[in-house]
């Protein structure tokens, strides 16, 4: 259900603010796309039953991008409302890790993409609820719940593919393979991170990346799958260099938008 | 006592008749079971196969409010179909051979879903006529004899209720909007509104199952009888949106307290029901790639749960 | 490769705490967790539950419904279980 709060801005610099800013639409972005990504999953899903478990998760992840944006839009003070942020902006505009870009491929792709984002988000969720920033903290107290489901569903499902069959786990060896190289991004920090890790706003990554390793390493060995070593890690997402494909996502997400400005829907 | 000289089939009537709900062990006439299974799985299908012309529009859904609306209801179709099949199987169906006979093209569903969705109009339009001639159909069957079907039905219509507010609710942003919006809302009921009023079926003089699932109250109403109510129903809520139903012989009648209307081009009726609509081919095949594509997941989960059973039990022994 | 069926399961839901877990439906799932969580995801999207409870259907046993004069209509006579049953004087209070 959604509640419409008093947006609480924290009393910072203007270079903090502006910084406060790329980072929470960031996160907005990340939980758009993925969102997105999920939702193109509805009505062809494996099975009925899973169908509705990605919608959900699906719905959880816009919610929170939501929320962000709404924040997003207070930090920066123009006028521009969630809607404006999410479909007038760019793809270079864009500040998603490319992990979560990627196409669904088959369900052993789109399960491990999600099992790599939401171990990620779940323990970034449980430190952004105890930060500094109150509106950031009260986004991440809801999301966190929702995110300990999601981490949940994913690695189930990592685990039943590693050990089921023959070709589950040829299928989700590949998407390993494939997808791996996307996870380092989520944990190295950009600029705007680094100087937000500095003033306390942004969690140490250092600190929680073991707590993602151990989470995904335990889940790896119940799926008696091998962790990947020395994997030579992508990134650029999230200072707006993407891969090919979030360009053809915006396109459709934001046709409507861009096709009749400034309409009411 | 006089019922102990009633036959079977006529002790059953007369529990139909009194209004007592048939239960999945009760004894049934074998026809009161198989009609009850091709209609149940009918109406599931045509909820899976329903998620897809809406789904069309999910990614391009022009808010992230609007967005989350039509992800929510196309999820709560999957649901509807989900509630929908385990009504059958308590008539002993199993979900792969309804599917089975769903992919084949041995089981129909409803025909409205091979139209294609082709502006996001369309989006309110099915959630506003679409629906609405849905719940038409629905809500009698919240008190259909068979009680896992009605209390299917039960959960189907409260949850449907927000369906077709959402859409009337498109329709009235649309109207309200810029000429082009308004334009897009008439362009898409010229496109909806017959293939809806065929929805309720064919004319009741065409309609051979009609009498028998009346008597055992399957049905509580006939086709003709719902398409007039709908079309009383909508009319009204047309004009209110300032939008033209496209039928030049549409004329309120004093007489009969209801409107007057064109008849159904049946031809195209027909035509859409032999798998001749002009999305029939790409919906189906949704489907089958979709079941087909999954087939390696659902054996994989089941090959897991079964590894897990058998390290349970050498651990107990 | 198998055509096996995921098997069935009958989901019960506790509405609010206090209340009985009751029959909702019933969903297909491959094992116990996830039929735990299907039932989460499928009927309990609208804050209907506080806790699930699901039985895989084969484990259900049911009465037959051939029995039910045999089962249910002795209870029938039996008037004086209920408390209707007795007259209390009308200076009685707290009864």
């Amino acid at each position: 259900m959604q509640e419409t709060h008093t947006i609480v801005v924290p009393d910072v610099s203007a270079e903090v603010r502006q910084q406060l800013l790329d980072y929470v639409l960031q996160l907005a972005d990340t939980s758009l796309i993925l969102a997105h990504r999920l939702s193109e999953w509805c009505g062809h899903g494996p099975i009925l039953e899973q169908d509705l478990a990605m919608a959900n998760i699906s719905l959880d992840l816009l919610g929170e991008a939501r929320s962000y944006y709404q924040y997003a839009a207070e930090l920066e003070g123009r006028g521009r409302t969630e809607d404006d942020l999410a479909y007038l902006r760019s793809a270079v505009e864009y500040r998603n890790p490319l992990l979560v870009e990627q196409p669904n491929g088959d369900f052993a792709h789109t399960i491990v993409r999600q099992f790599l984002y939401d171990a990620f988000h779940y323990h970034l969720l449980l430190q952004l609820q105890a930060g500094p920033d109150q509106q950031l903290a009260a986004i991440a107290e809801k999301s966190v719940k929702e995110a300990a489901y999601h981490v949940k569903w994913s690695a189930e499902w990592i685990i039943r593919l590693g050990d089921g069959t023959n070709e589950s786990r040829r299928r989700v060896e590949a998407a390993i393979n494939a997808l791996w190289r996307y996870s380092g991004e989520l944990t190295t920090p950009s600029a705007t991170e680094q100087a937000l890790q500095q003033a306390g706003f942004v969690p140490d990554y250092a600190a929680i990346q073991g707590q993602i390793d151990e989470h995904v390493a335990r889940v790896f060995a119940e799926a008696t799958l091998p962790v990947p070593q020395g994997v030579f890690m992508q990134k650029g997402g999230k200072t707006g260099r993407h891969s090919e494909h979030l360009g053809y996502l915006l396109a459709e997400l934001q046709y409507l938008q861009r096709t009749y400005p400034g309409l009411t829907w | 006592m006089e019922t102990a000289e009633l036959t079977q089939e006529e002790q059953f009537q007369a529990r139909i008749d009194a209004d007592v709900r048939i239960e999945p062990k009760d004894w049934m006439p074998e026809a009161y079971r198989k009609t009850l299974i091709r209609q149940i799985s009918q109406h599931a299908h045509s909820e899976l196969v329903g998620m897809l012309p809406e789904g069309n529009w999910i990614t391009r859904a022009p808010s992230l409010k609007r967005k989350s609306i039509l992800l929510a209801k196309v999820q709560d179709e999957a649901g509807h179909g989900l509630y929908l099949y385990s009504a059958a199987e308590t008539l002993g169906a199993s979900r792969d051979q309804m599917l089975a006979d769903l992919h084949s093209g041995k089981a129909k569903y409803s025909s409205i879903f091979n139209y294609p969705t082709l502006s996001w109009a369309d989006m309110g339009t099915i959630g506003w006529l679409v629906d609405g001639a849905a719940i038409l159909n629905q809500v009698p069957l919240c008190r259909t004899s068979y009680g896992p079907y009605a209390r299917a039905m039960v959960r189907v219509c409260k949850e449907e209720s927000f369906h077709q507010r959402q859409g009337f609710e498109i329709m009235q942003t649309l109207c309200e909007g810029a000429p082009a919006q308004k334009q897009m809302a008439q362009e898409a009921l010229n496109r909806w509104w017959w293939p809806t009023l065929m929805m309720f079926g064919p004319k009741d003089a065409d309609s051979p199952n009609t009498e028998q699932s009346m008597k055992w109250r399957i049905k509580r109403f006939t086709n003709d009888e719902l398409r007039q109510k709908f079309v009383d129903m909508m009319v009204p809520q047309a004009e209110f949106l300032g939008l033209t139903v496209p039928d030049d012989k549409l004329k309120w009648n004093e007489t009969k307290q209801g409107y007057d209307f064109g008849d159904v081009d049946w031809a195209e009726f027909w035509d859409v029901v032999k798998g001749n609509g002009p999305c029939s081919r790409e919906r189906l095949q949704a489907r089958v790639q979709a079941h087909e594509d999954g087939a390696w997941v659902r054996e994989a989960a089941l090959a897991h749960a079964e590894k897990r059973r058998q390290r349970a039990e050498t651990v107990a022994a | 490769m198998s055509q096996k069926e995921w098997p069935l399961w009958e989901v019960f839901i506790r509405s609010k705490q206090g209340l009985d877990h009751k029959h909702v439906g019933s969903l297909h799932a491959a094992d116990a967790e996830m039929a735990v969580q299907n039932a989460r995801d499928v009927y309990t999207r609208r804050l209907e539950g506080v806790s699930i409870w699901v039985v895989e259907s084969k484990h259900v046993h049911a009465s037959n419904p051939d029995d039910a004069a045999a089962f249910y209509e002795p209870a029938n006579d039996k008037i004086y279980r209920h408390p209707t049953f007795y007259t209390v004087p009308d200076s009685i209070k707290h009864m």
